[in-house]
């Protein structure tokens, strides 16, 4: 689904605060895997992450997504294959907006945003339906303004917009990073039923190593710009969770 | 009494400039001082269009237009070169300047025996009430159109686009082409504003725009008061709001007037008024009961 060849980004080229934040990441996600990415802050990771979303276009190397060259094409025409989870609540969604604003416009992710009123009764019952699967009791709120909500339930909700379009590959970058230890399990309970249940490509950044031990079906450590460790499912399931740990030490 | 009515008026002007100043700042989140140059602008084509007995079906579009392009220029400036948005907006206020003065020919342009918007439609008698309403369905027609278009998915994506730009980017919009767009609807519609308030007044002048953002400003902000003090969220209802502050903004200003301020302390009254409105959420002697 996707693959990345000899990718190299590097930020303040020629000066003092030259940073190489990837440095030749040679990496091949198939359909359907759920790679988690493991790494000390300064690893590279979210450089990775946003490279492929299209925040980031790499210096040298290829990016192709589902085989399509994107490594030229900009993040919001990479949305027709890429939903996104930010690790800042406020990012995933506009705070001024309804809770059913944000899904019409999560709903229309791979289409035009045409000059016609898309919301209507049909599409409120399907929100409030898709919300209600979720059991904190936003179906009755969708049309409170997203800033009245928890970071947890803006982060649950992000998710659910994801799959508002067709969607092939999702990213989270350390979605939980900003929630309380009860918010961060719902989400990543539901990242992991709606990665499963959609059949999607997805990445997840995190920092938590309970999660990295407990989801995902592969898991790499960067270091440097670099894939210091690459585990397979298998090799996933032999490992413990200490070992995790031990990467760090 | 007649003395207020003007205000109105004046008021009922303004507010397509108030719409223009909220959707560049509180929906698209950018400062936006192109505002004196594209009214201005607004007006002068106006102007030169109606000594040259122009149909109105021209004028209007090509006032539309011709604010669309200030508006744009700024969006491009702001977006494409990075350029803060401020200092677009400056850049292209003071070019205007320049365009506004060539167009014109000169700097003072009487519309004395000329027909406009005004003497077209008779529907009373007494023309202060004609032109009432006239502009009122003028800005009742803009304030549809304006809120029909902020419930399409276009106009969503135009509202999440200065929520949350990320996000925004995330879901496929453009935010770039969002932004220059915002800036062209803006400044149409405050080219608009020039357009009736030239009509109304009789003249074009070069130096008519000086410090007419603030009276955007001022009314927005006054809407912005009343909004969160009645926790309004609909977007209608926003928009009306705008309105009466464009038509409140004008009336305080008649009733500095009535009461026997010296003109010349006008704009320092206005900068003072405007100050009060914004600070009166914070002021602590309010916050206390």
């Amino acid at each position: 689904m996707i693959v990345i060849k000899d990718v190299h980004k590097v930020f303040n080229r020629g000066k003092a605060n030259q940073v190489n934040a990837v440095n030749g990441i040679k990496l091949n996600i198939t359909d359907d895997e759920f790679l988690v990415i493991v790494g000390s802050n300064g690893s590279g990771k979210t450089t990775l992450l946003n490279l492929v979303a299209g925040s980031e276009f790499p210096d040298i190397g290829s990016i192709s997504i589902d085989s399509n060259d994107v490594s030229k094409l900009t993040d919001y025409k990479r949305s027709q294959w890429i939903a996104r989870v930010f690790q800042n609540p406020i990012s995933g969604t506009a705070s001024d907006l309804s809770i059913l604003d944000n899904f019409r416009l999560a709903a229309i992710r791979t289409k035009a945003k045409g000059l016609s009123i898309g919301i209507n009764d049909q599409f409120k019952q399907q929100v409030k339906e898709k919300i209600a699967t979720l059991g904190m009791g936003l179906e009755n709120k969708i049309e409170q303004p997203m800033g009245t909500l928890s970071g947890g339930q803006r982060q649950a909700l992000t998710l659910l917009m994801s799959v508002m379009d067709s969607c092939k590959v999702l990213l989270l970058d350390e979605p939980t990073a900003a929630l309380d230890p009860r918010s961060a399990d719902v989400v990543m309970r539901t990242a992991d039923k709606l990665i499963t249940d959609f059949k999607l490509t997805a990445i997840l950044i995190t920092h938590n190593l309970k999660d990295a031990y407990n989801y995902g079906t592969r898991i790499i450590q960067m270091s440097e710009g670099l894939v210091l460790r690459d585990l397979s499912n298998s090799q996933k399931s032999d490992l413990k969770q200490s070992d995790l740990f031990d990467w760090f030490g | 009494m007649d003395f207020y009515l003007t205000a109105l008026l004046q008021g009922l002007c303004f507010s397509a400039l108030a719409l223009g100043i909220y959707i560049s700042m509180k929906i698209f989140n950018i400062p936006d001082i192109t505002t004196d140059g594209s009214y201005t602008l607004g007006g002068v084509v106006t102007g030169v269009l109606l000594t040259h007995h122009q149909s109105p079906y021209i004028i209007l579009p090509a006032v539309i237009i011709a604010g669309g392009i200030a508006g744009a220029l700024t969006g491009l400036i702001h977006t494409k070169l990075k350029i803060n948005a401020l200092l677009a907006g400056i850049l292209v206020m003071t070019a205007l300047y320049s365009v506004n003065l060539t167009i014109m020919g000169r700097s003072n342009l009487p519309l004395i025996s000329v027909s406009s918007l005004f003497s077209l439609l008779n529907l009373v008698k007494d023309p202060n009430q004609n032109a009432f309403w006239i502009l009122s369905v003028f800005v009742i027609v803009i304030t549809f159109l304006i809120g029909y278009l902020l419930k399409t998915d276009f106009g969503l994506a135009m509202r999440a686009t200065g929520n949350s730009e990320s996000m925004i980017r995330a879901l496929g919009v453009n935010t770039d082409r969002m932004k220059i767009t915002g800036l062209a609807l803006a400044n149409a519609l405050t080219a608009l504003s020039g357009y009736l308030i030239v009509q109304f007044q009789g003249f074009a002048d070069i130096s008519m725009g000086i410090g007419i953002v603030i009276v955007g400003l001022g009314s927005v902000i006054i809407a912005e008061t009343l909004i969160n003090w009645f926790r309004i969220t609909k977007v209608w209802l926003s928009l009306v709001l705008v309105l009466t502050g464009a038509v409140i903004f004008q009336l305080v200003l008649a009733f500095t007037l009535a009461i026997g301020v010296d003109a010349n302390l006008l704009k320092l009254i206005t900068a003072g008024f405007v100050l009060l409105i914004v600070s009166l959420p914070r002021l602590s002697f309010l916050k206390a009961s």
